[in-house]
């Protein structure tokens, strides 16, 4: 299995470097940054359209919390009625399992044209790049994974996938593969083009994947929701459908439904409701209908006490939007699927070292956690990842020594006193110690505070002894 | 250990204590004050249009002349007259102009219209032709998705949807665009209740 | 008369005391006496908040043994408060840090909460630009969230429309981070620092005299880019413009 590359990724390919390098083109990132924030706003509107928006987080949350303290009795209720359904199920420990579970389909049925609709799993799963290891190739179909697709980029977004391109660089994308007009960067052009090269695939298709939003464990079927259209153009027109889930899709009634699709779609996009939310039971006759269930990593998280509230997210990406780190970083800078806060606190249960970094490219401003339709406490998260990494000895050294150096210093009042009076001593007297753009990162683009002459204590002893 | 069992297990043994699930109280939730109202702003806000008909004659006839202008059109709602068959073949659909299906239900809150596999004929019916038409009656909306999950059995067919709206994107630089794989408008005809 | 301990947090103390200063003065001014336990040195966020909790541990200790026994402690920090809410712990002393907890205050939730001020006798004839800092809005809720569907209050806000003069402007985005963030300001400085930026921008686009908040280390951070940059704009604590003489 091949992870994608992701742009600048190299010796160091932390967050605070990856952001920094996308910080370098000002214009762009303040971009990015607003056409997010006009996201976050239109999610702002939407909810505040419902008096009882509170109230639907609360309850959407509860029953999240109940499915996942009953999980395992959910999923075989699941697979029971989905199989009574006709609906053939599949079940993968982990993304290996997975990939070659949907290979084995692919294989004994001969086929060779396969279009996929927008799902998180099998990008951490990095499907696509397993397939065309063994020669097979896959279309993604929602307009923005195809986008960076033929771009041989990934996501940055898991609803959004293209949102870190500008028009120019699609309609350039787009000449080269599709051959449109060179410079004609008219979204609705460039939308057309897709349609009629996207159109061909579906038409063509023996397979289709697609993801799963919610499998509901007491009918045995599954909902998709889309705008384009795009998991219905596949699933309809080819011979088989697959769609693949992670265990925590599931919700136990349908009537939980009427909760969840009215938050999903307003916390993502701020829209009512999805242009498409398809509810699907039974293959068609003479068709084929799979689900692969995939834990790769999840059971694990349900077991952390601290992190297992994780896994009631619906993937509304409401947290990329609001948060200022993720708008002024981009999501590639997350060198993961799923990236943004969410993506900080799934991901280090996926591989901690190699995502170490993750939870602490955040300011712990808890925008997150507020705007989580689900309530997950993701700041709270991002600060206990921080202490089990820590634990781990994953950190840089230096900063342990660091830390342990100012702990000593901070437990002690008076060589806390003295450190205090030596570092305003030094400010004041030798500030070019401290002025070093290239040693002290503080003073790259910012003043250091003038150090007065007497602490507080020092007045206060001085005017109240 | 077969991949099944094995996570069965691994949750058996990593879920928390087990959390009681009370069923919450739908009713607490205020409806839109006049249905029919906030369903045409609705179906308007996410790109349909609502057409207000007087009686299933003025459908008949508003298909009939779609019909005879020579484009692919299929009628799959009784109110509009004869029920057209579905090819089985997506590619024998590539070029229906007009589809119209009878929905089940509207949805005050949000435009969306229930639409049942049998309605289509084929499933992929709404999705690839040109326009979509779904055919309600003013008695038909609900308030909110909540109830309209009390109204809707979403097994009692292979497959069902909530349609709101034309197919639409906003991947290219959040421009919205309306036509993204499957219809590029969307009319609701509503008929007075019956 | 109500005691109050202030607990003035350990880069307040080094670097800004005029705030400790004029904390002091305005709880004295509104009736309290405060104590001031001179071997107070950090509450521990910065070691916590960078993975390091474990390692808080002596000045948690050092922290209890300064403060026990007072029935309120005041601090003009969000961020430092709602650290000790949070994480304050000493197996030892289980109970009296759970007190801690308990009654420490954010000066501006304690002149709301506890003082009920209702009137103010500062005067302070300026444009202030009011920076809501995350911990202390989001952490100690001492205003309502943008991200929420609630009734709009800020107790800061109530306390500054107090002043004579003061004309107070919100930026649009009313709630966002500054980007300071602890160690996250040097580690992720690009980010930091562009975010800091970001805040400022609007700020000077209103034409503000000052930027004010509760919490001196997002502003520490936004006047070092202030500063950097040459604006004219000042950076001032609450305390210190709800203590201005008239």
């Amino acid at each position: 299995m091949s992870a994608p590359i992701y742009p600048g990724k190299g010796a160091d390919s932390s967050h605070a470097r990856l952001a920094a390098i996308f910080n370098q083109d000002e214009n762009r990132t303040n971009w990015h940054d607003q056409t997010l924030w006009w996201v976050r706003q239109k999610r702002d509107n939407a909810a505040r359209q419902l008096p009882e928006w509170e109230q639907l987080r609360q309850w959407a949350s509860d029953i999240k919390d109940h499915t996942l303290s009953n999980l395992d009795a959910y999923l075989v209720e699941f697979e029971k009625n989905a199989l009574a359904n006709g609906i053939k199920v599949h079940w993968a420990t982990d993304a290996a399992a997975h990939n070659s579970i949907l290979h084995e389909i692919i294989r004994t049925n001969g086929i060779t044209r396969i279009v996929k609709s927008k799902s998180m799993l099998t990008e951490e799963c990095h499907l696509n790049e397993y397939l065309l290891q063994q020669g097979i190739e896959v279309v993604d179909t929602d307009l923005g994974e195809r986008i960076v697709q033929l771009r041989k980029e990934p996501p940055s977004h898991i609803v959004l996938p293209a949102i870190h391109l500008k028009k120019q660089e699609v309609s350039d994308t787009f000449h080269e593969y599709l051959g449109t007009e060179k410079g004609n960067n008219d979204p609705q052009y460039l939308t057309q083009a897709a349609r009629i090269h996207l159109r061909e695939k579906f038409m063509a298709a023996d397979l289709a994947i697609t993801g799963v939003n919610f499998a509901v464990a007491e009918t045995g079927g599954f909902v998709v929701c889309t705008n384009e259209g795009n998991a219905d153009m596949g699933a309809h027109a080819a011979r088989i459908h697959v769609a693949c889930m992670g265990i925590e899709k599931i919700i136990p009634k349908a009537e939980h439904l009427g909760l969840f699709t009215r938050l999903l779609a307003r916390s993502a996009t701020g829209q009512p409701v999805t242009t498409y939310t398809s509810h699907f039971h039974r293959p068609r006759a003479g068709r084929e209908l799979h689900i692969i269930i995939v834990d790769n990593g999840r059971s694990r998280q349900l077991g952390r006490e601290d992190f297992r509230n994780s896994l009631k997210c619906i993937r509304c990406a409401a947290c990329f939007n609001t948060c200022p780190v993720y708008r002024r970083s981009g999501g590639h800078s997350y060198h993961t699927a799923v990236a943004g806060p969410i993506g900080s606190i799934l991901n280090p249960n996926l591989d901690m070292k190699a995502h170490a970094d993750l939870p602490f490219a955040s300011t712990l401003c808890g925008s997150c956690t507020n705007v989580c339709p689900v309530k997950i406490n993701i700041h709270e998260q991002l600060w206990k990842w921080r202490q089990v990494i820590a634990a781990e000895g994953l950190m840089e050294p230096s900063k342990k020594i660091g830390m342990r150096f100012m702990s000593r210093v901070l437990a002690r009042p008076a060589i806390y006193r003295f450190a205090g009076s030596a570092a305003r001593f030094i400010m004041r007297w030798f500030p070019f110690l401290l002025k070093n753009k290239s040693l002290n990162p503080w003073y790259k683009q910012r003043e250091l505070p003038q150090a007065p002459k007497e602490s507080f204590r020092d007045w206060y002893k001085k005017q109240r002894s | 250990m077969n991949n099944r069992d094995q996570i069965l297990k691994a949750v058996a043994n990593g879920k928390p204590a087990p959390k009681p699930l009370s069923l919450p109280d739908w009713s607490s939730i205020a409806p839109p004050p006049d249905l029919l109202v906030s369903f045409e702003q609705f179906v308007q806000a996410v790109g349909g249009e609502v057409l207000f008909l007087d009686n299933t004659e003025a459908l008949q006839q508003l298909i009939s002349t779609e019909k005879a202008s020579g484009g692919f059109i299929i009628n799959r709602a009784g109110e509009g007259g004869v029920v057209d068959e579905v090819p089985d073949s997506p590619r024998l659909l590539e070029s229906v102009k007009i589809a119209y299906i009878r929905g089940s239900i509207g949805v005050a809150e949000n435009g969306a219209i229930w639409v049942d596999e049998s309605a289509m004929g084929n499933r992929i019916l709404p999705f690839i032709c040109e326009q979509l038409v779904l055919v309600l009656r003013e008695n038909e909306l609900v308030a909110d998705m909540h109830e309209a999950y009390r109204r809707v059995q979403i097994n009692r067919e292979g497959f069902g949807v909530f349609i709101a709206g034309p197919s639409k994107t906003a991947d290219i630089e959040q421009s919205l665009v309306i036509g993204a794989h499957g219809p590029k408008g969307l009319t609701v005809v509503l008929l007075p209740a019956l | 008369m109500l005691t109050v301990g202030l607990f003035v947090p350990c880069y307040i103390d080094q670097f800004f005391p005029q705030v400790a200063i004029a904390s002091l003065q305005l709880l004295e001014k509104l009736g309290c006496r405060v104590v001031v336990p001179t071997n107070q040195t950090c509450c521990g966020q910065p070691m916590a908040n960078s993975g390091f909790a474990a390692l808080a541990a002596g000045c948690d200790k050092n922290f209890i043994r300064n403060f026990a026994g007072l029935d309120f402690i005041v601090s003009p920090s969000g961020s430092c408060v709602l650290h000790v809410k949070e994480h304050l712990s000493d197996q030892h002393a289980p109970t009296e840090a759970a007190r801690i907890r308990n009654q420490v205050y954010e000066l501006t939730e304690f002149l709301t909460d506890i003082l009920k001020v209702q009137a103010l006798t500062a005067s302070f004839p300026y444009k202030v630009g009011w920076h809501n800092s995350c911990h202390g809005q989001r952490g100690l809720h001492l205003s309502s969230m943008s991200e929420l569907v609630a009734p709009d209050f800020s107790k800061p806000a109530r306390l500054l429309q107090m002043v004579d003069g003061l004309e107070l402007i919100l930026p649009q985005r009313v709630d966002e981070c500054c980007g300071f963030g602890g160690t996250f300001s040097v580690y992720e400085e690009a980010v930091s620092v562009k975010m800091g930026r970001d805040r400022i921008r609007e700020h000077e686009a209103n034409e503000v005299d000052c930027i004010s908040g509760v919490d001196m280390s997002c502003l520490m951070h936004l006047q070092g880019i202030l500063n950097r940059q040459g604006s004219r704009v000042r950076i001032l604590h609450i305390a210190e413009i709800l203590n201005a003489r008239s």
